[in-house]
This record gives structure tokens, sequence and C-alpha cells, in this order.
């Protein structure tokens, strides 16, 4: 544990809460995208380029900026009023709970805790890409069928609004 | 001297040259689009400041630093302050890991050679969008709100062919590393990849003009319908920082397209495709990549003052009609090939 790591983790956990805690939309958009940078950051401490650009270029770059632009066109320039916590917020901190929980399990239970850790040896990307084909393909073809269907999700929500909007009402 | 403080020293060395001289290039194509665009339209361009302008890039400098640094009332500050900076990094990080030369001495001409080489390219690159998304959204006002958006969809979609046109490049080199694609394209010159994947040329050529705000598709820029876009409400030298971005990003640009397209800094006579041995050698192949490098650029400005601008819903058909499901054929296309001839 270096001094990198623990500055890149406390930033990157400052610029979580404040993803959450903010009150304007932007501000909490563009802390999700600092908290993904530091993710990266973190990944490419580890010695993995591969994965720590992945994640650059996916969520810093693609993911964050689509959230910035999305609140950019849809809100109101305003910050809401209300506040930040909504009153269900104990169902919020079971479902955060439980899933913390199933995640802390199963990384206890498997064996990743138990291997010594591995020299760091920059895996090619050939390397990547041929266990991906053969080792992982199922997790691989579970992963296409469900962003295929959010694909296809998408585009029959966007198909439902237009046919459902009136035509454009006559001046006269 | 410990090997870590020689890789240090040498290091800081490359990265101030090749800043020093990437800032050159960015200042003079400034003149040369200047002087171009004058011979285009029949004027004669900047021709006071020393003989033929050439002094104009540093008069320009001068006044930038020392016009008053204006900051209106309605601004976001902070995001004003930050999106000038955001836009000039990321080209400025680019260059960091294109071969610029094969050695000196037993020095590699690259600041960074990266295994994922173009896997950080692209994603240095995506996160230029925020330094024109802040601008937008900073200046609090409609025209640079519209242009903001406009230029971060745009960015967004080319984005993605870009990156897909140089699929079925590091198909056939086997590796995302760029000292291996120069390696990959020495022997012959129809061994330049242009020569090999010319589809992913052409994509890879429009999404580079397109990412870089030039026209044909400078719609963030668009002057008639926006005042100018995500920079209307920046002066001084924060205004300078977004017209230098442009021109480091078209420099950044144009080397990676001579890197991964046309050879980099080989040359396929005379044994110049080889690892230099001697100094000489070393220093002719830099030259040879800058030489490449700056046909590219006069290219993208010789463009800009032939043609016209795109629509917007022009481009945006283009980019994801057209280019998107070339560049997935030219993905299929590539590997099915490959996976016949190769096995």
């Amino acid at each position: 544990m270096s001094v990198a790591f623990f500055i890149i983790a406390l930033l990157t956990l400052l610029s979580a809460v404040a993803a959450m805690t903010l009150r304007n939309l932007i501000h909490c958009a563009l802390a999700l995208a600092f908290t993904f940078a530091g993710l990266a950051a973190a990944y490419l401490q580890l010695g993995a380029q591969f994965v720590g650009f992945v994640q650059l270029l996916v969520y810093v770059g693609a993911v964050a900026i689509l959230i910035v632009f999305a609140v950019l066109l849809t809100r109101g320039r305003e910050p809401a009023t209300q506040g930040i916590f909504s009153p269900k917020w104990p169902v919020g901190a079971a479902v955060a709970l439980g899933v913390f929980g199933t995640l802390a399990g199963l990384l206890l239970s498997s064996r990743v805790l138990h291997h010594e850790a591995a020299a760091i040896a920059q895996a090619p990307v050939r390397q990547i890409g041929e266990q991906l084909m053969t080792h992982y393909i199922v997790p691989l073809e579970v992963l296409g069928v469900l962003l295929t269907a959010a694909l296809i999700g998408a585009v029959i929500l966007a198909m439902h609004e237009r046919e459902s909007d009136s035509p454009p009402p006559s001046k006269t | 001297m410990t090997p870590f403080s020689q890789f240090a020293i040498f290091s800081a060395i490359k990265i101030i040259c090749v800043f020093a001289v990437t800032m050159f290039i960015v200042a003079y194509a400034v003149w040369v689009e200047r002087k171009v665009s004058a011979a285009i339209q029949d004027r004669h361009g900047p021709n006071r400041v020393g003989p033929f302008g050439l002094l104009q890039p540093a008069a320009d400098a001068v006044k930038a630093f020392l016009k008053e640094d204006f900051t209106p009332a309605h601004v976001r500050k902070v995001y004003y302050w930050l999106a000038p900076a955001i836009v000039m990094i990321p080209s400025l990080l680019t260059i960091a890991i294109i071969p610029f030369g094969s050695q000196l001495g037993h020095q590699k001409m690259v600041i960074a050679d990266l295994n994922v080489g173009v896997l950080y390219t692209f994603g240095i690159v995506s996160l230029g969008v925020y330094g024109i998304v802040l601008a937008g959204y900073a200046a609090n006002s409609k025209y640079p709100f519209l242009g903001g958006i406009r230029s971060s969809a745009q960015l967004i979609s080319y984005e993605i062919a870009m990156g897909m046109s140089v699929i079925p490049v590091f198909l056939l080199v086997g590796g995302l590393n760029l000292s291996q694609v120069i390696s990959y394209q020495t022997g012959s010159i129809f061994h330049w990849l242009i020569f090999k994947c010319p589809l992913s040329f052409i994509i890879f050529l429009v999404a580079m003009f397109a990412e870089t705000n030039r026209l044909p598709f400078d719609l963030p820029e668009s002057e008639q319908e926006l005042a100018g876009g995500y920079n209307v409400e920046y002066s001084s030298i924060k205004f300078a920082l977004f017209f230098m971005g442009e021109y480091a990003a078209v420099t950044a640009a144009s080397a990676m397209l001579v890197t991964l397209f046309l050879g980099g800094w080989t040359l396929p006579i005379a044994g110049l495709d080889r690892p230099a041995a001697t100094l000489g050698v070393g220093i002719l192949q830099i030259l040879i990549f800058l030489a490449k490098m700056l046909v590219v650029e006069f290219m993208v400005i010789w463009i800009r003052w032939m043609w016209p601008r795109f629509r917007y819903d022009q481009l945006m058909d283009l980019g994801w009609r057209r280019f998107i499901p070339l560049a997935l054929a030219n993905i299929v296309v590539t590997a099915l090939v490959l996976c016949l001839v190769v096995k």
C-alpha cells in the first residue's frame, strides 16, 4: 500500500461521496466522472494498463459524459430545493447493504483471496482476448445478450414516444 | 547514475523537446492557416510583423497575454477557469505515446512506449469532450450552451467511428503498441497500412476532422449561427487556449495518422525503415516523421478553405448511419480474411 494508492483512494471516495450528496445534478455528474477517473488511476497503479484505459475510455469518456449530456439537455438551470435524503432512505440503505453483503460474501468465499498475488506481469492484449473467447465465453455471451436487450428496450421506448406524439396543433 | 534517475532525466528531456516542438508547430500552424487562406482568397495575409509576417505568432501570443482577462459576471467561475485547460491537456497527452523517431544512441524516440498504445490515445482523446461541455455550461448563456451541446454530441459520435476504424489495423498488426504498428509497415511502401486498410484510413481521416472540430465539421464554432459557439464568453489568454487546443489537437491527430497509416518515421528506401544505428540517421528519421506530419497538417488546413460546412443533421447522419456500419463491416471482413488466409 503506497502513498499514491492512499491519495487515489481518498480522492475517489471523496468524489463518490460528493456525487451522492451535492444538490446540483451537474456537479454530481462531474464528481461521478472524477470517481471513474480515480478508479482508472487505481487500476493503472496496480499495473493493469488495459483495464485502466478501458475504464477511462468507457466510463469517463462515454458513460459519464452521456450522463452530463443528458442532465444538461433535460434539467432546468436551478438546483433542486428539496433535501438530499428521500423519505424512503431506509429502503435504499437496505438494498445497498444487501448488495454489499452479497459481493463481500462471494469475494470472501472465492479463491481470489487465498491466491498469492502473482508477480505483476503485463498481460498482453492477445492473451486477454483469448481468455475472453475461451475460458470466459459464457459470461461474455450473457453480457452480450443483456446489452442487446437493453439496446432493444431503449429503441422500443423511443419508438413508443414517437407514436404517441400527437400531430402538431394547427394554428387556426 | 542509477537506471531510474537516468530514465527520469532522459524522459524529462524528451518531454521538454516534444512540448517545445509541438507548441512551435501550433504557433506556426496558425500562421500557415492565415497565409493559405489568404492565397486561396487572393489576399496577402499577415505580412507586417517580420519578413512575410513570420513574427505574427509571437505578436499574437504577446497580445493574448496582455489583453484584459475579462470574466463576465454571469459565468460559473470554477468551470469557466477549468474549461480552457481541459481543452488543451488531452491533445498534449496524446503526443506522449507517438514514436517520433527510431532511436538516438540507445534512447528510444518515444516518451512512453505503452503496450496498450492506442487504447491510451482513445481514452485520453475521449476526455477532450469535457473541456467543451464545461465551457458551454460555464458560460451560462444560450449560444455557448448550444455550441457545447452540439460539439459534445459530435465528438461522442465520431469517437465511436474513429475507434472502430482502427481495429482492423490492430487485427493485422497483432498488437496495440504503436512501435509494433510501425515495424509492421517497413519493407515496402505497399506495407503502409493506408494501402492495406484503405477503408480504415478514410474513416479515420474523416473522423479526425470531426474530432478536431475542423471544417467541414466545425459546427460547434459555426460563426453564422452561434456567434462562435462554446468560446463566446472567453477573452484574452483563455480564448487563446481554446484556439491553441484546436491546433494542438490537429497536430496530435496528424501525428497519429502518420503513425498508423503512413509508416511513421520510416521510408522504404536506403534502409531508413530500420532503427537507426548512427546519430545522423536517427535525426534524419525524426525529420522524416516531422515532414510527413506537416504534410498531413497542411492538407487539413488546405481542406478548411476548400469545403463548405456540413449541416448538423447531415453530420450526424454521416457518422451514425454511414461510417459506423462501414467500420463494423470493415472489422468483420478483415477478421474473416485474416482467419481464412492465415489459417
